[in-house]
Formats: structure tokens, sequence, C-alpha cells
């Protein structure tokens, strides 16, 4: 088949293979063979040299202003990122309070990426700073309001920042949030069954540009006067208990896959229920449903950009509202700015794939099965 | 198998587990049908019976994976209701062996050991470890510590699932056909321990077809039928002159095999 060439199995079959042999058994194996290779070779000529000379050959590095970006041919306007980069970064974050989100990010790698390498010690310890201490931090550093700590509203935030805030408040929310939601949908109490079928069919039944929109347009409509929570906290709100739904699911079919007698002789042991669901049950559970769960995470990702519809300004927001400076009027202006917004959001969530695999890999050889 | 001195084990007068007028009922199926059954310490029951009639019920009635309806379930002074206080006490001094094992696959073998001696009785990962040693070299495995479940043949790991039990230093141990999933040239490497067992004075109560250990090891077998008891007698009573009409039925269909 045609298509085999661009996985990476027949690619490690074939090095016995001379190039020749290999394109033959590969490509040209049959008339129909033949007519998809030559259709997709075609299709590829119409499309990858004009992206690399868009991004690559006619792409302009350097310069300062519009005008570098003129020239007719022009291609990937450089420029217009680098001048707009603090924008795209922090939104209209105060600059003299930059260091504040500098600082964010730096703590915020700080407790992420010790969580992430598989056998460090104190995993406690790190767990309580990623889940308890670093958002308090992260919320008296970015919103302020404290002595020497001028307030930032977070009307001001913007960019990458809360494209990340409400990615990672998703992220972070939703896992335990869902496993409680997974847990309890299978729960012999009816009362707490039929409580969380409710919530995770509302949430799943319903989009979340409308949910965002509910949270941050009616809500205060329903609100007692003068209580009105921030916009963006409104936003996270809904984010987590949307994202908190799919993952309920995704963690409910891992249960289902777990024999009942995993639990029954962890009961049988005397371990309690909570012990046997923490030991025995999710650790299986949650394994098997990795992909599912990164899954979930980059579509929570990418979801992030639909703030935009209640005024908040994301990464992509953000960039579009740069584009209509008058200053950066440039005709490869809009192209410019998709492709470095495609290739940020790129970078995170194949970050996260690669992780997942990495994960699903490890836990593989330790299973033995 | 030994030479069949189990049953000249003293058996005390001490009542263990005592079951009185209990029935159950999966929805509109009645599954257990006014059972009584008292064991006394030191007692080995087997139990036999058709498919279907009501053996893994019963047992697990015991340790309350599933709960009774009717009658009343005392183990060890610890009567059985839906307080969960005392399921829970009684959980630690009973344990049970599967059918398929049950070991957790994604713990070695001595985690798998571990697990309940550091969560339920509080143990020190020290002794907890040493007390999992013990009894892996009991069950002849203490050089498989370290593998996972998967990595291990079948008697091997029911014999690891015996371990598991036995560390939380039960008072009872409950089988539930413990050498049904396994190929015949394992069953008696799993028979052995279990014999060992019944020898050091454990009281057992054991689901199984195996009548040759029922004949050395038991002191009583108890026969159901559709949710009853309907015969008890020491072994040698039980197969040479049975009185139900069922038992005569059973029996020989299993011994023609
Ligand atoms: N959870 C359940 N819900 C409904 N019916 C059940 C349930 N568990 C068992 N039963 C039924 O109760 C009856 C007795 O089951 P049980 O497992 O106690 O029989 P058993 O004597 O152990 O049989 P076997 O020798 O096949 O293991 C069977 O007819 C079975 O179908
Ligand atoms: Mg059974």
């Amino acid at each position: 088949m045609a298509m085999e060439s661009i996985t990476g199995r027949s690619a490690s079959r074939s090095k016995t293979l001379t190039p020749l042999v290999w394109a033959q058994r590969n490509l040209f194996s049959s008339i129909g063979n033949t007519m998809l290779t030559l259709a997709s070779a075609y299709l590829l000529w119409l499309t990858i040299p004009p992206v690399l000379d868009f991004t690559i050959f006619s792409a302009v590095w350097t310069g300062t202003t519009r005008e570098a970006c003129l020239a007719p041919g022009a291609g990937m306007c450089w420029p217009f990122i680098w001048a707009n980069i603090d924008q795209f970064i922090y939104g209209r974050y105060p600059p003299e309070e930059i260091w504040r989100v500098n600082l964010t990010f730096a703590l915020g790698i700080a407790v992420i990426v010790p969580m992430l390498i598989p056998g460090l010690p104190a995993r406690r310890l790190n767990l309580v700073l990623l889940l308890i201490v670093y958002p308090l931090v992260a919320i008296v550093l970015l919103a302020g309001d404290r002595p020497g700590l001028p307030p930032v509203p977070t009307s001001e935030w913007g960019g990458l920042l809360v494209t990340l805030v409400v990615a990672i408040t998703g992220i972070v929310a939703s896992l335990p949030l869902g496993v409680l939601l997974a847990l309890g949908r299978r729960s012999e109490m009816p009362a707490i069954r039929m409580f969380c079928i409710i919530f995770i069919e509302f949430w799943r039944g319903v989009p979340l540009i409308t949910v965002l929109f509910m949270a941050s347009v009616m809500l205060p409509l329903f609100l007692p006067e003068g209580m009105n929570p921030d916009n963006l906290l409104r936003c996270l709100v809904g984010v987590a208990l949307f994202s908190s739904a799919y993952m309920a699911e995704v963690v409910r079919g891992g249960l289902q896959a777990i024999p009942a007698g995993q639990y029954e002789a962890a009961r049988a042991l005397g371990l309690t229920y909570w012990q046997a669901m923490g030991q025995v049950v999710l650790p299986q559970a949650l394994r098997h449903v990795i992909p599912g769960i990164v899954n979930t995470f980059i579509g929570l990702f990418k979801d992030t950009t639909l703030v935009l519809i209640v005024g908040i300004f994301d990464l992509l927001g953000q960039m579009r509202a740069q584009l209509a400076d008058p200053n950066w009027t440039i005709p490869q202006g809009a192209l410019t700015g998709y492709i470095f917004a495609a290739l940020v959001f790129w970078v995170f969530c194949f970050g996260m794939s690669q992780y997942s695999n990495f994960m699903e890999r490890r836990l593989d050889t330790t299973r033995e099965r | 198998m030994s030479d069949g001195n189990g049953k000249r084990l003293k058996v005390s007068d001490k009542v263990m587990i005592e079951m009185k007028g209990v029935n159950k009922w999966f929805g509109d199926f009645h599954v257990l049908k006014d059972v009584d059954l008292t064991v006394h310490e030191g007692e080995r029951i087997v139990i036999a019976g058709p498919s279907g009639s009501g053996k893994s019920t019963l047992i697990r009635c015991i340790n309350h994976l599933e709960p009774h309806d009717e009658g009343s379930i005392v183990i060890d002074g610890i009567e059985l209701t839906e307080d969960l206080k005392r399921i829970d006490e009684v959980r630690r001094e009973v344990g049970m062996v599967f059918q398929q094992f049950n070991l957790f696959p994604h713990m070695t073998v001595l985690e798998n050991c571990t697990l309940a001696p550091l969560w339920v009785r509080k143990m020190p990962e020290k002794q907890a470890r040493e007390l999992a040693m013990k009894f892996l070299e009991r069950v002849r495995i203490p050089e498989q510590a370290s593998k996972y479940p998967g990595q291990l043949s079948g008697g091997q790991q029911q014999r690891v699932a015996i371990a598991r039990a036995l560390c939380m230093n039960p008072k009872v141990m409950l089988f539930d056909e413990p050498t049904s999933a396994l190929d015949p040239e394992m069953i008696k490497e799993v028979l052995d321990v279990m014999v060992e067992l019944a020898q050091e004075g454990m009281t057992m109560l054991c689901v199984t077809h195996e009548m040759g250990f029922a004949r050395e090891v038991a002191n009583r077998v108890v026969f159901m039928d559709d949710g009853r008891i309907v015969e008890q007698a020491p072994p040698e009573e039980f197969f040479s002159a049975p009185k139900n009409a069922r038992t005569k039925e059973f029996l020989a269909q299993i011994l023609a095999h």
C-alpha cells in the first residue's frame, strides 16, 4: 500500500531491502497501488513546495518594522512576531510587572517537571506543592493586590499566560474531579450515582461555548447583587467542570476494564473502599486509559481558545488583536500569525502526546503480561 | 499429599463461625435457604455440591463480600451486620483465596503480600516485608518475591495468593475452588500448601471438587444442593455411606471421573 510509506513499521522492515526493491514492494505492487502512489506524489508536489517556500525560503527573519516584510513574494513575517512577542505571551499585563509572570512560569516548571519524571522521591510532597501550594502562590503573584505587588486585574491578562492558566487549571482539576465522578457513577448508593449521572450527562450535553457564555454573561444575572466573581475565574470553573465530565467517562472506561475480583480481593484483605480504589483499582484503571486521558487534556488545551468568545484574550485571541494593529498591516500578516499560533499549540500538544507514549511504554515494561 | 494425619488434629470447643437461619436472595432468586452452619476453631470443612448450589455465595457471606438478607452470622464473637466497622474487623480476621487468584498485577509478589499489613495493620514497612518473606518461604516461592504475578505460573500465583492472605494472620481461611483454574500438574503444589496449613491448626472452609483432599484433610464435608445444606458428615461417612439421594447422585458423578 502507498500509505505504508509513511508508517514507521515498514521503514524498519525495509532496512534490509535496496530502495528499488522497497519501492517496488511498497509503492508499485499493483496497478491500484501505483495509481495511489502517483496521486499522493502529485498532491505532495502541489502542497509541500509552497509551504516550505512561505515558512522557510522566502520567510523574513529579521527587521523591526512592517517595511521589512513588504517586499514582493515575502513569506512568513517573523518581525511581526518578534515585535509583538510580549503581547503574545503576557497580553496586556503591565510591562514593569512581567517578572511576576515569568516567576510564576519558572515556579510552575519547577513543580511540574519533577512530577513528570518517574521514580523521583518525595512524590507526596511534590503533589502537595503542585496541587495546593503552587496554585495559591500563582494567584498571589499574578493577581497581586498584596504589599509590593500592585493588583493586575485579569482583564489585563492575555496571550499564552491565559492559555496556560485555563489549560492547566482545567487539566489539574479535571483528573481528580473526573475520578470522583466516575467512582460515583459506579457507586452502590443510588443518590450519589444519580447525582453523578446527571452531572456528567449535563456537562457532556452542552457545547463548551455555551458553558463559557453562560458563565460569563448569564451567571451574573442569577447571582445576588454585589456578588460578581471575576470573569476569568467563572470561565475557569466552567472549563474545569466541563472537562471533568469528559474525564469521568474516560476513567469509567478504565474502571470497567478491571475485573471485580481485584476489588473483592482488596476488600477481603481488609482494605477500606478508598484504600482498595486508591491502591488496587485506580492505578490499574488509569494505566489502561492513559491515551484517553491525554487525549482529553489535548482537546482541552486547544479548546481554551474558545475563551475569546467571552472577551478573554488567549494566545490566539491576542494574535488576532495584534493583527488589527495599523503598524503591522501586511498582506501575509494573518497567515504568519496563524502559523505561529499553530506552531505554539502544536509544541505543547505534541509534547503531551510524546509524554503519554513514554509513560505507556514505561508502565508496560513493568506490568509484564 | 500427606499421610492423612490431618484428621487426628484436635478441634477446640471454641466456636469460630456460627451461621443461623441464613437466607439470601439475588433479586427473586433464593440462593441460600435457611443455612445453619457451626464451625469450631481448628476445623477443616470441605463444601461440595453441584454448580450453582450456592457454595461460593455461602463462603462469600462469611466475609460479607455478599451481604445476607436474613439470619445471623457470627465470626469469632463478632456479628456481621451492615455496620462497616464490624465488617472490616471480620475481614481482618478472615483470609480468602479465590479461584482466579486475583493477585494485583501492577504490584510485585512482595508488594501484593505487604499491601494489607501496611495499610490495614499499619505495620512498619520493614516488618511487613519480613512477614511477607516468611510466608513466601512457607509457600516455597521466596525467590519470586520481586517478580510480577503475570510472570508466574498458575500454581505459583495461587501460592502467592495464599501467602498474601496469611500475612494478615487470619483466624479463618476461606478457599473458593482454589485449584479449579489450575493445570493438573500444578494442583498438587497448591494442595500441599493447604494440607500443611491444616496441619498447623488453621480453621479452614474450602469449596473444592478435590475429593482426595477432602478425604485426607477435612474433618467434615458439607454437601449443598439448591441453596440448602442437605448433608454434613465426616469424610469417611460422607463418602462411604451418603444418606441423601442428591449426595449419592453427586458422588456417583464425581467419582466416575
Ligand atoms: N451476583 C449475582 N447476581 C445474581 N445471581 C447470582 C449472583 N452470583 C451468583 N448468582 C447465582 O446464584 C447461584 C449460586 O451461585 P454460586 O456462585 O454460589 O454457586 P456455586 O455453588 O459456587 O457454583 P459453582 O460450582 O459453579 O461455582 C447461581 O445460580 C448463580 O447464577
Ligand atoms: Mg463457585
